[in-house]
């Protein structure tokens, strides 16, 4: 602790998931993402861990759920058209009730689009992607210290409900250097514990002399009583985690403001210098930035919304995807605007001022 | 009263989900008889596919897992590398292993996982209801092949154990048939040498048993049989492929 080194948010969320514990990892490389397996693949050793280079996205997410099976910290990450391979694996693991991390190093889509960072993945982390009455817990950082802080947490918060988590990140954060400061690495025996924690339920050895046991990873349910039990029992742990880990960070919200922005990851970041400037030049214009994109601060933004406030405005890297879930926060009381910008672009300060002061 | 045959300890009592003369339940238990006898219960887990044998991780009483179609490999992989003081084999069907598990099953041979992969050829998609299989032959009349599978159009079955000889890294790879007694006492044997290397932790051991699925096929099982003798059998020809284990190596 207390020492903080420069670092690429690709390199500081591998560093801190090993620290945090992760001893196997899997994935295939893609761009903006390289840095991160590159880092695994020369880190794993030092740490007598796994890294494998899978011969695909839809491999690693498959090897993610065998070891998470065995109840131990596993990761994964890649980027957007990865990400697509791996919703079926992802499914499955919701399905299964398995533990795992993976990141998503956003990039420009659809399709193989480009290597630029962007948003548009927020509906399929959000909302779905792979099949199924699922939810995965994302996270959703937007600097390199909190995407590096995320990966304890998303192991926690795994492990915690026993779903899977995943780090909504973007070429941005990954490929941008900061200072970061990292937590202490877990000892050998921390882990273990860690992972004892699973005996219940993962698969390990019959030696441990608790008597016998037959553990199931499984998603299938053919009997329809069954599956409709188990699928009510995962919503009740979705609305815990609803009840539990919604967080966000308030920029400036305070009982006068004018206009209320929304944006996260990324686009947050912007918006914040961009309303540094407004509120200068006497403006009261706040920031609410979702860090869990699920569970979404639907009340929280709700709460913001009070007499004083004229407009919402959303600003995001796609065409409006999260400004839905805003829309549903603010329930009609104001109007909400959007700004969008895709193609892998970023905008700038200067565009998200203007596009506020026409509304003044 | 002496007990001379018996549920092999490594099966659970649970009844099969199988069709009467199939040879899923023939496989299973050559696999859990093998585990008894290698003294491997307590260490062993398994990874069950999608088809007909999907229900494989109620049948082992050991730890399962239960892999999406084809992905059996990867996720053995996955659990082999967490805990490697375990023993980790995948049971696989023809569609799962060889048409959309191709890519999982290639290169968890060709990197070697130190786990045993038992693959039911029966030519034929069983559970959804007799499609054609990437092993149904020239000519057979299948649900999708209805006017028999026209090897110009889609091309000729596929041999894996062929295939995967090709890798280096592969330790063991042998084709047994499930199609008489003598054959099912040979293909035992060949069970007992995967797990054996398994155990030893010597490489990757693949296993193929050419099979039947008299109920898709629209034969008896005795029929089946014979069928699958005249027409499977050559085209799928018995054989040790590899054997890192003997001499010499290879047959
Ligand atoms: C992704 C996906 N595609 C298709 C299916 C439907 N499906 C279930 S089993 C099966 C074929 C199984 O055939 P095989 O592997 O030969 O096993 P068998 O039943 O013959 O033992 C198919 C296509 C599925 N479950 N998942
Ligand atoms: S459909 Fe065929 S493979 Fe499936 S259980 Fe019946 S006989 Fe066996
Ligand atoms: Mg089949």
């Amino acid at each position: 602790m207390g020492n903080k080194v420069l670092m690429k948010g690709n390199e500081a969320v591998a560093e801190a998931a090993i620290r945090s514990g992760c001893r196997l990892y899997f994935a295939y490389p893609i761009t903006p993402q390289s840095e991160l397996i590159e880092y695994m693949a020369k880190m794993m050793p030092k740490v007598k861990g796994t890294f494998l280079q899978a011969e695909s996205e839809v491999a690693a997410i498959n090897m993610v759920y065998g070891a998470a099976g065995m109840g131990k910290r596993v990761m994964t990450s890649s980027s957007s058209p990865g990400i697509s391979l791996k919703m079926e694996g992802i499914s499955y693991l919701a399905g299964a009730r398995l533990p795992a991390v993976i990141i998503n190093v956003q990039r420009g889509g659809p399709g193989l689009g480009d290597i630029q960072p962007a948003q548009g993945d927020y509906f399929q982390a959000t909302k779905g992607g792979g099949h199924g009455d699922y939810r995965l817990i994302v996270l959703a950082p937007s600097s390199v210290q909190e995407f590096a802080d995320m990966a304890s947490d998303s192991f926690d918060l795994a492990d915690k409900y026993r779903v899977p988590v995943m780090i909504l990140s973007d070429g941005l954060l990954g490929q941008m250097m900061e200072p970061v400061e990292f937590k202490e690495y877990k000892t050998d025996k921390e882990i273990e514990e860690l992972g004892k924690q699973h005996y219940d339920w993962c698969i390990h050895t019959n030696e441990d002399g608790k008597g016998h046991h037959h553990n199931e990873i499984n998603s299938l349910e053919i009997d329809p009583n069954v599956l409709e039990r188990h699928v009510l029992n995962l919503e009740q742990i979705y609305k815990e985690i609803e009840k539990n880990e919604v967080k966000h960070e308030e920029y400036n919200i305070n009982d006068n403001n004018e206009f209320v922005c929304v944006a996260f990851g990324t686009a947050a970041r912007i918006v914040k210098s961009a309303i540094d400037d407004l509120n200068a030049e006497g403006r009261n214009i706040g920031l609410i930035r979702p860090i869990t994109v699920w569970p979404y601060p639907y009340k929280e933004i709700a709460k913001t919304i009070h007499g004083n406030v004229k407009r919402v405005f959303v600003f995001e890297l796609n065409l409006g995807q999260m400004v839905e879930d805003v829309k549903l926060a603010v329930n009609g009381k104001v109007p909400v605007e959007f700004m969008g910008k895709v193609g892998g672009l970023v905008f700038t300060p200067e565009e998200i001022k203007e596009k506020i002061k026409a509304y003044l | 009263m002496a007990i001379i045959a018996k549920r092999p300890d490594s099966l659970r009592e649970v009844s099969f989900t199988y069709c009467p003369g199939c040879m899923h339940g023939v496989a299973h238990r050559l696999i859990a008889e093998t585990v008894d006898e290698l003294g491997l219960k307590n260490q062993m887990t398994g990874v069950a596919p999608v088809g007909c044998s999907v229900f494989a991780y109620k049948f082992f009483d050991f730890d399962m897992a239960q892999a999406a179609h084809g992905r059996a490999p990867a996720v053995a992989t996955g659990m082999k590398r967490a805990r490697p003081e375990m023993n980790v084999f995948t049971y696989q069907g023809d569609g799962d292993l060889a048409a959309i598990g191709t890519a999982e099953i290639v290169h968890a041979a060709n990197r070697g996982e130190h786990i045993s992969v038992f693959f039911v050829n029966n030519a034929i998609y069983g559970m959804t209801g007799g499609q054609m299989a990437p092993t149904t032959l020239p000519g057979m009349k299948t649900t999708t092949s209805p006017y028999g599978r026209d090897a110009n159009d889609i091309g000729y079955p596929v041999r894996v154990c062929e295939l995967l000889n090709t890798l280096e890294a592969p330790y063991y790879i042998e084709r047994v048939s499930l199609l008489s007694v003598p054959e099912i006492i040979k293909a035992k044997k060949a069970v007992q040498k995967a797990l054996t290397y398994n155990k030893e932790g010597r490489g990757f051991t693949f296993i193929e048993f050419v099979s039947t699925c008299p109920t898709n096929w629209g034969l008896d099982p005795v029929k089946s049989q014979q069928w699958a003798k005249e027409n499977m059998i050559p085209f799928f020809k018995p054989g040790v492929f590899r054997d890192k284990g003997t001499e010499g190596g290879q047959k």
